[in-house]
């Protein structure tokens, strides 16, 4: 495909600039002016619109085909949060607006959203307070990590250690490190579970506190996690929740009550918001009692009038960690999403997730070797250590499946599993979906035996094959500068 | 509810099929950690659900005059934006970390990249962070990286809200951060070259600074260079169409807040961080990066480059621990973009010039208004001094459906009758007037 500087011709115009109805004054001091214009493209907006449609057919989007990608639940996105959001009393508003003295009064409704949604979220997770200020899941990490911080340094805790198991999202080690903590990781068992042994040999007086995924990345729920929790309890450590996985035990179990003191949210995964082709997210973190002095200003508070106001005298607070209220208009997509499901939908979410996920294990069991062979939540982990057999490796599984139409499930993760294959099909997907799904995978292991050869070729119904990594990595090229 | 495509008959099927019940398959939850009630109302109807958030968005004020920026502006957004960003195949994808079905993504990336350092005068990019603040701070962090420092000067005409951010995120962190205070509504040159030293790695500045005030930063630059220090440049995009690049001065990273290229204000956020640099740091750039490469037929496609810096391979050792973007975002300002071009940016930049000049000229000829610094040196934004409190005349404007500007003393002191007035191109010479007058009648 050409590049849009490509397609640009001299002259072109895509957007008219409003003409001006004040005076002409060069007022700015000549030396602050750039010499020469921004090399943007020269195109006519239907040049535009067709740059963008052709470059939109070249991706797999959840509208356009199945996507069980493991630990990134990419689900199906209602079209409703799309109008909400883009409602001009939601989209039209300045975020310093509330902080204008009289200007609160003038955004009560997306005030609202903000303190329903903690409502909301306290309610499913079983947590004292919630923030939605983090921006993604790895912010609401890093949110989390600088409260566990805070609630150290306000007792004078000299803690430096933060326990990380070795099935977990990168993320977690990555956070606990930048928010200045030395990680040491836990091991996981036979069974796929963190070691409860070990674990406790691992804590001592330094340990600041555990991050964990619950269901982990196996797919696995430890029945041990109220244990696990009050080990780390024991040393006055914090236990953090990654709720990446929660859309396994959504209106099951609330990781409050497993005991965790600090949750995170990937709206996207939990309440189907959109991917985005990478962002943006939205990470909401929620702090039991002891640690709600310390979430970030501001906060939403209801005022006795019903009224809804901005709070920021908070001396403990972490301070700002966003510029506002976080993704706004992500939150609300998936407020909107936890009012169309109720009380009666957030369990069902649970129940297909984690349905469609034994039913997809128990089918390609016979074909694929499984990580490992118990029930699992909502997803399940294979390993194409079968397939290697032939010389194919989890990489051509992922291609084959790409001409079958199928977005490949996530590979080489967890760390833990040898050629992984992490498949995650949601709860959204159908039976039919599902079949579908393991009927291909049937194809790609018998091919996987019959031609190995042809599977290394794949894909071929893609716009481009596969393409040299090792190229890119060694030239370099970032981006045509003109 | 709808977005469950099983029906209970199927879910049965597939029970049956897999030898197990409902119960077993949550059987590894102890019993006694189950939800037995939870406190949440019945599900509701999309219908019921249009109704009730389309009468809590009209507890909303859309019928404001804004003239409040403060880094986030009330541009106009083309048509063929949110019809564009809006095809699902962008926004249900996933990060492209499958190449070969999601070259859109990845090709727009690059194009991103590429578009933002032709604004910019920079030599790479990446694919965008959470916002610019973040931007900022993951700038300074990778500056100190590069440096192996641990000295940062900011001074305090850089926008105070990522300037907060920046504390909360180093509370932890071994970072000794200088503050220096603006002068004359700019940088305050002598300060921060007196502070320049050996130990420090990261100058802060930001071009239009806060205040609105623009600057030629090139002899801040040579100096931290000479000390082994690196610029770190706050930008606002638009302005790029006419202001000199932060790379002609010297700026070895830039970023910025990118909602003024095509984002609706959506109450503070999606947004998107812009971060660039020089070919020379890309290494140590965090986040995303969209790279050019070739297929084994020799076809040319794009890939995510550089990923062994980033936490699903580096984990703990990571540059950050950002494991996304903001690809939606940065989608739609590359579209912004492509549509003005060359020439509708600069058109753009000019008219926002053009309107705040006029806005500064019939303002400051209100009776007790006083220009607070000079007239050429401001882009769209300008301080102005009343005779009375800022925060008192905000509040009575707001009656009037003018959101009049930021007072500036919520972050600065001593600055009580300031007021930051920002004008955009979709203000008329009509609603500048009504400004001018409403303020005249109040004073």
């Amino acid at each position: 495909m050409k590049l849009v500087f490509e397609k640009s011709v001299q002259g072109r115009v895509g957007h008219e600039v409003a003409p001006s109805d004040v005076p002409t004054s060069i007022h700015l001091k000549e030396e602050f002016l750039r010499d020469d214009d921004p090399a943007l493209p020269e195109l006519s907006e239907l040049d535009v619109v067709r740059h963008y449609t052709e470059l939109s057919r070249a991706n797999f989007g959840v509208d356009t085909n199945f996507y069980p990608l493991g630990s990134c639940t990419m689900k199906y996105n209602p079209k409703m949060a799309e109008r909400i959001a883009a409602m001009p009393g939601f989209s039209d508003i300045h975020p310093l607006l509330p902080q204008l003295r009289g200007g609160g009064m003038l955004t009560q409704g997306a005030l609202e959203v903000i303190y329903d949604m903690d409502i909301a979220l306290r309610e499913i997770c079983g947590m004292a307070a919630f923030t939605m200020q983090p921006m993604a899941g790895a912010h609401g990490e890093l949110t989390g990590i600088m409260m566990m911080a805070a609630y150290h340094r306000a007792k004078g805790n000299k803690k430096k250690t933060i326990l990380v198991p070795d099935s977990a999202h990168g993320t977690n080690p990555a956070s606990a490190a930048i928010a200045g903590y030395t990680v040491k990781v836990v091991p996981s068992d036979d069974e796929g579970l963190m070691c409860l042994e070990v674990l406790k040999d691992m804590v001592d007086d330094e340990t600041a506190g555990l991050m964990l995924t619950c269901p982990n990345t196996l797919g696995l729920f430890n029945p041990h996690v109220k244990e696990i929790c009050d080990i780390i309890h024991s040393v006055d450590g914090l236990a953090y929740y990654d709720g990446a996985n929660l859309n396994a035990i959504v209106g099951k179990v609330r990781p409050g009550d497993m005991g965790f003191d600090i949750v995170h949210l990937n709206l996207h995964k939990t309440f189907a918001t959109p991917h985005g082709g990478g962002g943006p997210g939205a990470g909401p973190v929620g702090v039991c009692e002891r640690l709600v002095e310390f979430l970030p200003v501001s906060i939403v508070v209801k005022r006795d009038d019903g009224t809804y106001a901005l709070e920021y005298d908070r001396p403990n607070s972490i301070g700002y960690i966003a510029p506002f209220y976080g993704n706004f208009g992500i939150v609300l997509r998936a407020y909107a999403y936890i009012l169309m499901c109720g009380k009666e939908g957030l369990p069902r979410i649970a129940e297909n997730a984690v349905l469609n996920a034994n039913y997809i294990k128990e089918k390609l069991k016979p074909y694929f070797e499984i990580a490992v062979d118990k029930v699992c939540k909502h997803e399940c982990v294979f390993s194409a250590s079968k397939q290697n057999e032939h010389d194919v490796h989890g990489m051509d599984i992922a291609k084959g499946l790409i001409d079958e139409g199928y977005h490949p499930p996530t590979m080489y993760f967890p760390l833990i599993v040898k050629e992984a294959l992490m498949v995650e099909p949601t709860e959204t997907e159908s039976k039919e979906t599902i079949d579908g799904f393991i009927e291909a995978m049937i194809r790609i292991a018998k091919k996987a035996e019959a031609e190995p050869d042809e599977l290394t070729k794949a894909p071929l119904t893609t716009a481009v094959g596969r393409l040299d990594e090792t190229k890119a990595a060694k030239e370099l090229n970032l981006a045509d500068v003109g | 509810m709808p977005f469950i495509s099983n029906t209970d008959q199927q879910q049965q099927q597939m029970l049956e099929a897999i030898g197990l019940t409902m119960d077993d398959l949550f059987a590894d939850i102890p019993d006694e950690l189950k939800i037995k009630n939870l406190e949440l109302e019945r599900g509701l109807t999309e219908q019921e659900l249009q109704v009730r958030l389309q009468a809590l968005s009209g507890k909303n004020s859309t019928h404001l005059t804004y003239f409040l920026g403060g880094g986030f502006y009330d541009h106009f957004i083309p048509a063929a934006i949110p019809a564009l960003a809006g095809r699902s195949e962008f926004y249900t994808a996933y990060t492209p970390y499958q190449p070969e079905i999601s070259q859109g993504t990845l090709q727009a990336i690059y194009e991103f990249q590429s578009m933002i350092c032709r604004l910019t005068g920079m030599e790479v990019s990446n694919a965008s962070m959470y916002d610019g603040g973040t931007a900022m701070y993951e700038a300074m962090m990778m500056a100190l990286r590069k440096t192996r420092r641990n000295k940062v000067i900011i001074d305090d005409s850089v926008n105070p809200i990522y300037r907060v951010m920046i504390h909360s995120y180093t509370q932890n962190l071994n970072i000794e951060l200088d503050e220096t205070k603006h002068s004359d509504g700019r940088a305050n040159r002598d300060a921060i070259l007196e502070q320049l030293d050996k130990e420090t790695g990261a100058v802060i500045l930001q071009n239009p600074n806060f205040f609105g005030c623009i600057d030629d930063f090139t002899d801040i630059a040579e100096a931290a260079h000479e000390k082994g220090a690196l610029l770190i440049m706050c930008c606002y995009p638009t302005s790029l169409g006419i202001l000199k690049t932060p790379g002609s001065m010297g700026a070895d990273i830039v970023v910025g807040e990118g909602q003024c290229l095509g984002l609706p204000l959506s109450f503070g956020g999606p947004y998107l961080g812009v971060l660039a640099t020089t070919r020379k740091l890309m290494r140590k750039m965090p986040g995303r990066i969209a790279a050019e490469t070739t297929d084994g037929e020799g076809n040319r496609g794009y890939v995510l480059t550089l990923q062994a810096r980033e936490q699903h391979i580096r984990r703990d050792k990571a540059t950050s621990n950002i494991c996304s973007n903001e690809a939606l975002c940065a989608l739609q300002a590359s579209i912004y973009m492509s549509l003005l071009g060359k020439k509708g940016l600069k058109d753009i930049a000019n008219l926002c010039a053009d309107k705040a000049s006029y806005a500064f000229d019939r303002l400051t000829a209100v009776p007790g208004v006083k220009a607070r610094w000079g007239k050429n040196w401001f882009y769209n934004e300008f301080v102005i001094d009343l005779p009375t409190d800022a925060t008192d005349v905000v509040s009575k404007l707001i009656e009037k459906g003018i959101a009049a500007g930021f007072p500036l003393s919520r972050y600065y002191e001593g600055m009580d009758n300031a007021l930051l007035i920002a004008v955009t191109e979709k203000r008329t010479k009509q609603e500048i007037s009504t400004l001018a007058d409403a303020l005249e009648a109040i004073l």
